[in-house]
């Protein structure tokens, strides 16, 4: 009896240590942030992250996180804003557009807090653009790329929807049609069956790309959707491959498009699959490993290690020792931080404190601040969308994303 | 004709790693009526051990035999994935076993979060989607027109042999009859000597070892895994075992099947049938609920006073 009393004892208090641990893990982050703010002399002012820091798009997010977190060290280190000290404060969205109006909601409230850097993914974006809209915080997102988040749901009358928001990546109404002149005229595809994952993104980019690949005179026999959680895909494939078509294009993400082609593979439905920026990912092959070699996929901007510009970002990167590699993202977001850094950098020398009023003027140098940024040079039209329309071809080669061709779609 | 029959050959094996998922909801559920929402990350549990033993202890020379490691790596997965379902029943479970019903069923949501977020935190790579090894060659056979993959192959009869020994447990053996006795009514179970807590252990190791069975398939399936395959997996397993009649073994796997042909036969022959296949899915539920409330093979639940 008094055994079984202390093993139950004992029990409680493994249950009770396994979960301290638990919670000190997760509030490791939040402490140093608490560190670096106080340390400062000077007022404080604030630049959130809105991006996946857990969930199935971890990689992509933790690169935004880490690259906002670089400029934002920088921009200390210079003092670029007299008498202010710029502190990154990063909320995870999981990817589910609820969650992050949930941290939208939180940064608004935190009235030190000025813009944000994030979302990820459009359909996030969709939620978070309104509050911060409303609440007057510049948001500059690295990725997102659905046309509507800048010109309206109809793209006969363009209108803008959110003052407050920006993008440092080319829309999708730019880059399907990229992929399709690819498809159509430098791999010679004709028959290409289209299918999305239903997210704002990814039925976006397939509706862009079906448009231009038919106008360029292919064909597009089936537009089919699946569930982005999902990972058996055999029986659409099974469909889809009385089609005989010479490709697959998928508008979604890297964790579905890996067993999408993985699975093509194994029904002996052996053609290249093509994908957006979602899928340019190394987790995409490390996944699907010999099934992904030919693959092809667009992503915004030039690839980051071959522009000249992006050198001093990859080395300081490197030198700042994080974890996780800056993925597609980071030297975007790296430069978003930058364009808002800059911004501040105008406007709040000036300031006692953050007030209603410093909010819109804010907002006004980053609409005509123009950067020259690791990523090429960053300014915005009147949509609040890049100037810069620069696309890059990648395929799957030995292993490895190889970049085919860098253009500016006219 | 081979449209039809490739797509049977699809739902079947989908169906399949389902109903073995649901077997361990249908048990638990079965003994002390808790729906055990945890135990989707008990079968991603089994899926990460498998990877950890071929990635961590197993030698690179024995990597290429299949006969060699799939045993080593099912091994792996069923013991870890029926240790952990024995740990969460030990600290979160038994200690509320006579507090209202809500109390557990907010617990296994709280045990399913916390094993998400152990794997996502301390597994190396947990974050991300991770590579699982090609234990089974990714080619297959064709026949008339239809392609069987043999990691379907290897699908299909790994999880009807364990069915089918599980049965035979249930149905067969001193045990197995302690284990319908505690079903039927755990207190007289007990009155009549049978330790009920070790039965209801041993349904929590059976079912979670029938999960890291699953586990295995997944990975071998998908060569993927991350800490996020149990939310779906899960939630698609216990409808599996509702449809199936809850607490009937038999009947969950069946259910995991008909789940796995709606999907696939949906795809085929509905307009935007991939887009809508989970919708076809709790439609075949919500009819059977409403014709046969019990489920198509009955429900077989402790009678309580």
């Amino acid at each position: 009896m008094l055994g079984g009393r202390s093993a139950r004892g004992r029990l409680r208090i493994a249950v009770v240590t396994a979960a301290v641990i638990l919670t000190a893990c997760g509030s490791n982050k939040n402490e140093t942030q608490k560190g670096a703010d106080g340390s400062g002399s000077g007022k404080t002012v604030k630049i959130g992250v809105i991006a996946p820091l857990s969930g199935p798009l971890t990689a992509l997010g933790v690169g935004i996180r880490n690259g906002a977190d670089l400029a934002v060290r920088q921009a200390n280190e210079a003092q670029k804003i007299k008498g202010w000290k710029v502190v990154l404060s990063a909320e995870d969205d999981t990817g589910v557009p609820d969650v992050g109006a949930n941290a939208a909601t939180k940064l608004s409230d935190d009235k030190a807090v000025v813009g944000v850097v994030g979302t990820l993914n459009s359909s996030v974006a969709e939620k978070v653009a309104p509050i911060l809209n409303n609440n007057h915080l510049v948001m500059i997102s690295p990725s997102n790329t659905n046309p509507s988040l800048t010109q309206g749901t109809d793209p006969n009358h363009k209108a803008r929807p959110f003052d407050y928001y920006f993008r440092v990546a080319t829309t999708d109404a730019i880059q399907g049609p990229f992929a399709a002149n690819f498809a159509y005229n430098d791999a010679k595809k004709r028959n290409v069956v289209v299918i999305d994952d239903k997210k704002t993104y990814g039925q976006g980019l397939a509706l862009a790309f079906k448009g231009q690949f038919e106008k360029d005179g292919g064909r597009v026999p089936t537009v089919e959707t699946v569930e982005p959680d999902d990972k058996d895909f055999s029986a659409v494939l099974s469909r889809v491959k009385r089609f005989n078509p010479d490709m697959i294009y998928f508008g979604g993400e890297y964790p579905a498009a890996s067993l999408l082609t993985s699975q093509a593979d194994q029904q002996g439905l052996k053609v290249p699959l093509m994908g957006g920026d979602g899928i340019y990912d190394p987790t995409y092959i490390s996944v699907a490993k010999q099934a992904a070699e030919g693959d092809y996929a667009t992503s915004v901007g030039a690839p980051t290690d071959q522009l000249p510009t992006a050198k001093a970002f990859v080395d300081a990167y490197a030198a700042a020792k994080y974890p996780d590699p800056y993925s597609a993202y980071g030297a975007y977001a790296y430069d978003a931080a930058t364009v808002i850094i800059s911004a501040l950098a105008q406007v709040l020398p000036d300031q006692k404190s953050i007030t209603d009023e410093v909010r819109p003027k804010i907002r006004q140098a980053v609409q005509d601040g123009s950067i020259d940024g690791v990523t090429g040079k960053v300014s915005f039209d009147q949509f609040g969308d890049t100037t810069t329309r620069i696309l890059t071809v990648y395929q799957v080669q030995n292993g490895a994303w190889k970049p085919l061709e860098t253009e500016e779609f006219k | 004709m081979s449209d039809l029959v490739q797509q049977l050959v699809n739902g079947t094996v989908l169906g399949a790693t389902f109903g073995l998922i649901a077997i361990g909801y249908t048990m638990v559920y079965g003994i002390i009526e808790l729906i055990n929402f945890a135990h989707g990350e008990i079968f991603m549990i089994g899926s990460y051990a498998g990877l950890a033993l071929y990635t961590y202890v197993l030698p690179g020379s024995w990597t290429g035999n299949p006969w060699v490691t799939l045993p080593l790596v099912l091994g792996a997965a069923m013991a870890a994935s029926a240790a952990v379902a024995v740990l969460a029943e030990r600290l979160a479970y038994r200690p509320l076993r006579n507090a209202p019903r809500l109390a557990p069923l907010i617990t296994a949501i709280g045990v399913s979060i916390s094993l998400q977020e152990a794997v996502r935190l301390f597994y190396p790579g947990g974050k991300n989607v991770a590579a699982f090894p090609r234990i089974i060659s990714s080619g297959g056979f064709t026949v008339g027109g239809v392609t069987v993959p043999w990691t379907s192959v290897f699908a299909v009869v790994a999880a009807v042999l364990t069915t089918v020994a599980l049965d035979r447990f249930v149905t067969g053996t001193r045990l197995g009859k302690a284990m319908r006795a505690t079903s039927q009514d755990r207190e007289t179970a007990m009155l009549m000597g049978i330790d009920t807590d070790k039965v209801i252990v041993l349904a929590f190791a059976l079912g979670g070892a029938l999960a890291g069975v699953a586990g295995v398939i997944q990975g071998i399936r998908f060569i993927s895994v991350d800490f996020h395959i149990g939310f779906i997996a899960g939630i698609k397993a216990f409808t599996a075992a509702v449809l199936g009649g809850i607490g009937n073994i038999r009947g969950a796997f069946v259910g995991g099947l008909v789940i796995g042909l709606v999907e696939a036969l949906a795809t085929e022959y509905l307009p935007q049938g991939a887009a809508w296949k989970d919708v076809w899915a709790f439609v075949v539920l919500i009819l059977v609920l409403t014709f046969r409330p019990e489920g198509l093979f009955g429900e077989q639940v402790a009678v309580r006073a």
